[in-house]
């Protein structure tokens, strides 16, 4: 079943999920903070997106409350409180040092092949159409993982996080017809909680080692070691 | 009969390389008015570039003394593989004898030719600034090229040809298809197309500061119908990629038959489609800041991800399933 037996609505889908993928290579290279939280509101955005035409294509009426819910959190509430964090901690201008930014997004590449190798047995059991957006949200896990690994700033780290838990609820919408009600409550409830929870670890890194660079916190035992 | 229709096919493959050379010039005059209008200034007329050029075929050509044959020949060498290169881009029509000839990268190969004699003409007297303006160009293109044919991959993907004119059949053929692996190619054809013609973020074309030029610090040593020639390729080159984006992409109205009348609905649609990427092209230039040199790499770095992106979405997203 190529993409043009398929009809509009599916396209539509397929189309919305590229560009998932492709807002998680622009939150791995954006250096900027303010930047970066952008990137993932639209990231939110676009799965809300996602989830909408899936429940208009599958006639899914409950996985339009799941879009709703999505695009309250994950593309307006989060954002904003990052937001504010940023600017509480006077990080409006900060600018992260990529380290090799090309080899990063090479890897990105790479991972994103590795994910389409990885789905491709089930993507042969031809069971529906969006069951080759899986690889894609597998790919945006990866890819979050690897922001997580790359990144030396807190919050960047943070928003690998939360964009990995964007390709966990791309893959749960596009295998299925969406995880029920309850589930998706608790996850949503999850996720602001450790949002809040974050923010106070923001403050206490801050207050500690006078920086949100975790590399620092190797550097601080070292340097209380020489000390002794 | 098959001969007549060949050479009558000819004819028209001669008519529409004419075409780019007669309206190259305007393209640029029109985004040069369109961006005086959106700086709130009146602007010269569209048909000012090809005042220049005819003023310039008209003057004495000055040579440098350390300047070798190849200075000479270069003009001429970067004008008709541009030109040609122009050729096998459909422009009304999809069924020329010239589209069918050259596919996708014998259009790169004929583009690397020009600027490859452009960057050793821009050595050749051995001032510092033909030579900077060479290396740049070579910066530039060693890393717009590989984006280049990722985006141009992935069109011969899913239409199966390298051919350009098949390319444009077979979108024709799919009708409204969203596909995202076009999405992401059309995009980084743009950005390709920004870099290698010269435009905004990448160079500026209307300035001679020695700390930004690319293609003036090149040219800078020439004058008279060298200099027009030079100009005129870059121009031929900048509706080149016009039109690649506009017939590949949006392919509607050009013509699939070599009737007169649909021929000229083709010519039409195009001019339409040029006049409105003109637009586009000045808002960006308006709106956007040249950035600093260090940060091209970065900029065509993202057109190859686009590429790459493009290339894997039609594998995963578009034969799967």
């Amino acid at each position: 079943m190529s993409i043009i037996d398929l009809p509009l609505l599916q396209q539509l889908v397929l189309v919305l999920a590229a560009l998932v993928l492709f807002t998680s290579f622009v939150l791995l290279e954006q250096s900027r903070l303010v930047a970066a939280i952008h990137a993932f509101a639209w990231q939110g955005a676009l799965v809300a997106a996602v989830t909408t035409v899936v429940a208009a294509s599958g006639q899914a009426s409950h996985l339009y409350f799941s879009a709703l819910l999505t695009l309250v959190l994950k593309a307006v509430l989060i954002p904003w409180m990052l937001h504010r964090l940023v600017h509480r901690l006077a990080l409006d201008r900060h600018a992260d040092t990529l380290r090799r930014p090309a080899l990063v997004t090479m890897a990105g590449v790479a991972l994103v092949i590795f994910s389409y190798w990885l789905v491709l047995p089930i993507v042969e059991q031809e069971l529906s159409f969006t069951r080759n957006i899986v690889a894609v949200s597998l790919a945006v896990v990866l890819i979050g993982l690897l922001m997580m690994v790359s990144r030396q700033q807190a919050v960047a780290q943070v928003l690998g996080f939360m964009s990995m838990e964007n390709g966990l609820f791309l893959s749960a919408v596009s295998s299925t017809a969406g995880m029920p009600l309850v589930v998706e409550l608790g996850v949503a409830f999850d996720v602001l909680v450790a949002m809040i929870l974050f923010g106070v670890f923001f403050f206490q890194i801050r207050e500690s080692i006078d920086t949100l660079d975790v590399d620092r916190l190797n550097r601080l035992t070292e340097s209380a070691e020489a000390g002794e | 009969m098959d001969h007549f229709l060949t050479l009558v096919a000819w004819g028209w493959a001669g008519a529409q390389a004419l075409c780019y050379a007669l309206l190259a010039p305007l393209l640029v005059g029109w985004i040069r008015k369109c961006k005086a209008r959106l700086q709130n200034r009146r602007g010269a007329p569209v048909i000012q570039p090809w005042r220049d050029l005819i003023k310039l075929m008209g003057k004495e050509v000055r040579v440098a003394h350390t300047a070798s044959i190849l200075f000479r020949a270069a003009p001429y060498i970067v004008f008709v593989a541009t030109w040609l290169a122009a050729a096998t881009v459909p422009l009304a029509a999809s069924t020329l004898p010239t589209a069918a000839m050259a596919d996708i990268i014998v259009l790169v190969g004929l583009l690397a030719l020009a600027r490859f004699f452009l960057a050793l003409a821009g050595m050749d007297v051995g001032t510092a600034f033909g030579g900077m303006g060479a290396s740049r160009e070579m910066l530039v293109s060693a890393l717009a090229e590989p984006a280049m044919l990722m985006a141009v991959f992935t069109l011969a993907m899913s239409a199966h040809s390298t051919n350009l004119a098949s390319v444009v059949d077979s979108q024709l053929a799919a009708g409204l298809v969203l596909r995202p692996s076009l999405l992401f190619a059309l995009a980084a054809l743009i950005l390709v197309a920004v870099a290698e013609t010269g435009r905004i973020p990448v160079d500026n074309p209307s300035t001679h500061l020695e700390l930004t030029m690319i293609h003036e610090a090149m040219i800078l040593e020439y004058s008279g119908r060298h200099l027009a020639l030079m100009e005129w390729a870059a121009q031929i080159k900048l509706m080149l990629y016009g039109v690649l984006i506009a017939n590949v992409f949006f392919p509607w109205g050009i013509s699939q038959s070599l009737e007169p009348a649909s021929m000229a609905i083709g010519l039409g649609a195009v001019v339409l489609k040029l006049a409105g990427l003109g637009i586009l092209l000045a808002a960006a230039e308006t709106v956007l800041a040249k950035m600093r040199l260090f940060r091209v790499p970065a900029f065509l770095n993202l057109a190859l991800l686009l590429g790459l992106l493009g290339l894997l979405g039609y594998v995963i997203l578009e034969v799967g399933a």
